[in-house]
């Protein structure tokens, strides 16, 4: 009788365990982060049993719709300054802020043998279009447009510029040989250490400012665990390896 | 207050949506006669296809267009073939999209209109031996003109609040494709919301307009 109530008391403490936790937790990432986010939510979720809502976009798209009331609970931005500038005006829970990943730049063509390893195509200008993210919205633009000013082209590839709505949609227009080149966030043409195909050059980290990709809890994930542990697995050791594995540096 | 690329836009804008209501008018009055007198089994495929773009989300028209304008699209490799190269990010690009796109409030009013003038006055100017060219321009066009307005106005209209598809395949390059509800977008998504309240404002006043005068005509010619 002594065992049978034990085993009982000992299922019931089991299934309370396993039911108590399981929560929602809803992120903005931004886009660049799109594919190491998917893999590292689904083996959070996996490890956790939490369930992890993701949205994906520009970051100051993010950035007006959180401060005007968005109800995410962690906030991936493509850049420290605007975590920052939440957690100032008490959008976001002050101290939660870290940087998830360092961005890299690279110059990508759909096709092989366009971009050469050192981003001479850009002084040769032998193309109708160049891709850019928006430079007043993607952290990625802007650092693509320092990268022009650098190397003294901003002038002259001006007038071929086309400019995506975010780092996504410039892949979208590179990808599809509409642009023939474009500058995008290294994670997306980049999978386990090589190029998904095209050609590319890494663009050298001292060319612009670095690409330093923050996170921070915000308003409406204070009192969730859930968000808290997500945000304590992107620190762990296995979200560490996906996000590298993708080309970010940590 | 508004910058001289906000001006840049306004007229960018104001040509793209002459230019398409100009094509569409000469494209959408035969689509729109043959669909108001055919007894053809296509009739109902080919008016789906016209209101298709009514259902679709703009993002569907703009990726479609922008992968078959591509360099490996079909459009796109007709394009490179004759000489004119890539459709996407030019203002040639938007006059296709925006065809496409308003093609149904062009063809519809003047589909309505052609049925509503009946077999009655053509068969008169038939026995006046009156040709078919003929019977088209001094019989059907002057009874169908409240409709070619109505098609006019509203292709125009619609053009001007086109969205997703320029987004899609415009590539956002100041006075070649940046329109004016993109520079809107760019102004909210820069924080600059003074910016984007002018233009906004300015649309809502021109959108009332539009559909004020259409209000007024309708009952003008009801009387």
């Amino acid at each position: 009788m002594k065992a049978v109530l034990a085993c009982l008391l000992c299922a019931a403490a089991v299934l309370s365990c396993r039911a108590a936790p399981a929560a929602e937790v809803s992120v903005a990432v931004a886009a660049n982060f799109t594919a190491p986010m998917q893999k590292i939510a689904a083996e959070f979720e996996r490890d956790t049993g939490h369930k992890v809502r993701l949205a994906f976009g520009a970051t100051g798209k993010f950035y007006a719709q959180i401060s005007n009331g968005a109800p995410f609970e962690l906030f991936l931005a493509a850049d420290d300054t605007t975590p920052a500038k939440l957690e100032q005006e008490g959008v976001a829970v002050a101290g939660s802020r870290f940087t998830y990943a360092i961005g890299r730049l690279v110059l990508w063509s759909a096709q092989p043998g366009v971009v050469d390893d050192r981003g001479e195509v850009l002084k040769r200008g032998a193309f109708a279009h160049l891709a850019v993210a928006n430079p007043k919205t993607a952290p990625y633009g802007a650092a693509a447009m320092a990268v022009l000013r650098k190397l003294g082209v901003a002038d002259a590839l001006a007038p071929k510029l086309v400019t995506g709505e975010n780092i996504a949609q410039t892949h979208q227009f590179v990808a599809s040989g509409n642009a023939e080149l474009g500058f995008l966030a290294l994670s997306q043409v980049w999978v386990d250490g090589r190029l998904t195909g095209g050609s590319a050059w890494q663009v050298p980290a001292e060319l612009h400012a670095p690409l330093r990709q923050d996170a921070v809890i915000l308003a409406a994930g204070r009192d969730k665990p859930a968000a808290r542990a997500l945000a304590d697995y992107l620190r762990g050791a296995k979200a560490a390896a996906i996000i590298k594995s993708y080309g970010y540096g940590l | 207050m508004m910058s001289a690329v906000d001006f840049g836009a306004i007229r960018l804008t104001l040509e793209l949506a002459a230019v398409t209501t100009a094509i569409l008018l000469v494209i959408g009055t035969p689509v729109a006669w043959w669909l108001a007198r055919t007894r053809s089994a296509f009739k109902g495929a080919v008016g789906a296809v016209v209101a298709l773009p009514l259902v679709l989300p703009p993002t569907v028209i703009g990726f479609y267009l922008l992968v078959t304008m591509g360099p490996h699209g079909p459009i796109g490799e007709l394009t490179q073939a004759l000489g004119i190269g890539l459709l996407p990010f030019s203002f040639a690009g938007l006059v296709v999209g925006s065809v496409f796109y308003s093609l149904p409030f062009v063809v519809q009013p003047l589909q309505q209109a052609f049925e509503a003038i009946g077999e009655r006055p053509l068969e008169v100017a038939a026995t006046l031996r009156a040709g078919a060219l003929d019977t088209f321009f001094s019989v059907v066009l002057p009874l169908a003109r409240p409709g070619f307005v109505t098609a006019a106005v509203l292709g125009f209209a619609h053009t001007v609040g086109e969205f997703g598809v320029v987004l899609m395949i415009g590539g956002n390059i100041p006075d070649k494709t940046r329109v004016v509800s993109v520079q809107i977008y760019d102004h909210v998504e820069a924080l600059e919301y003074a910016e984007a309240h002018w233009l906004s404002a300015g649309m809502v006043v021109f959108s009332f307009l539009v559909l004020l005068l259409l209000n007024r005509r309708k009952r003008g010619s009801a009387r």
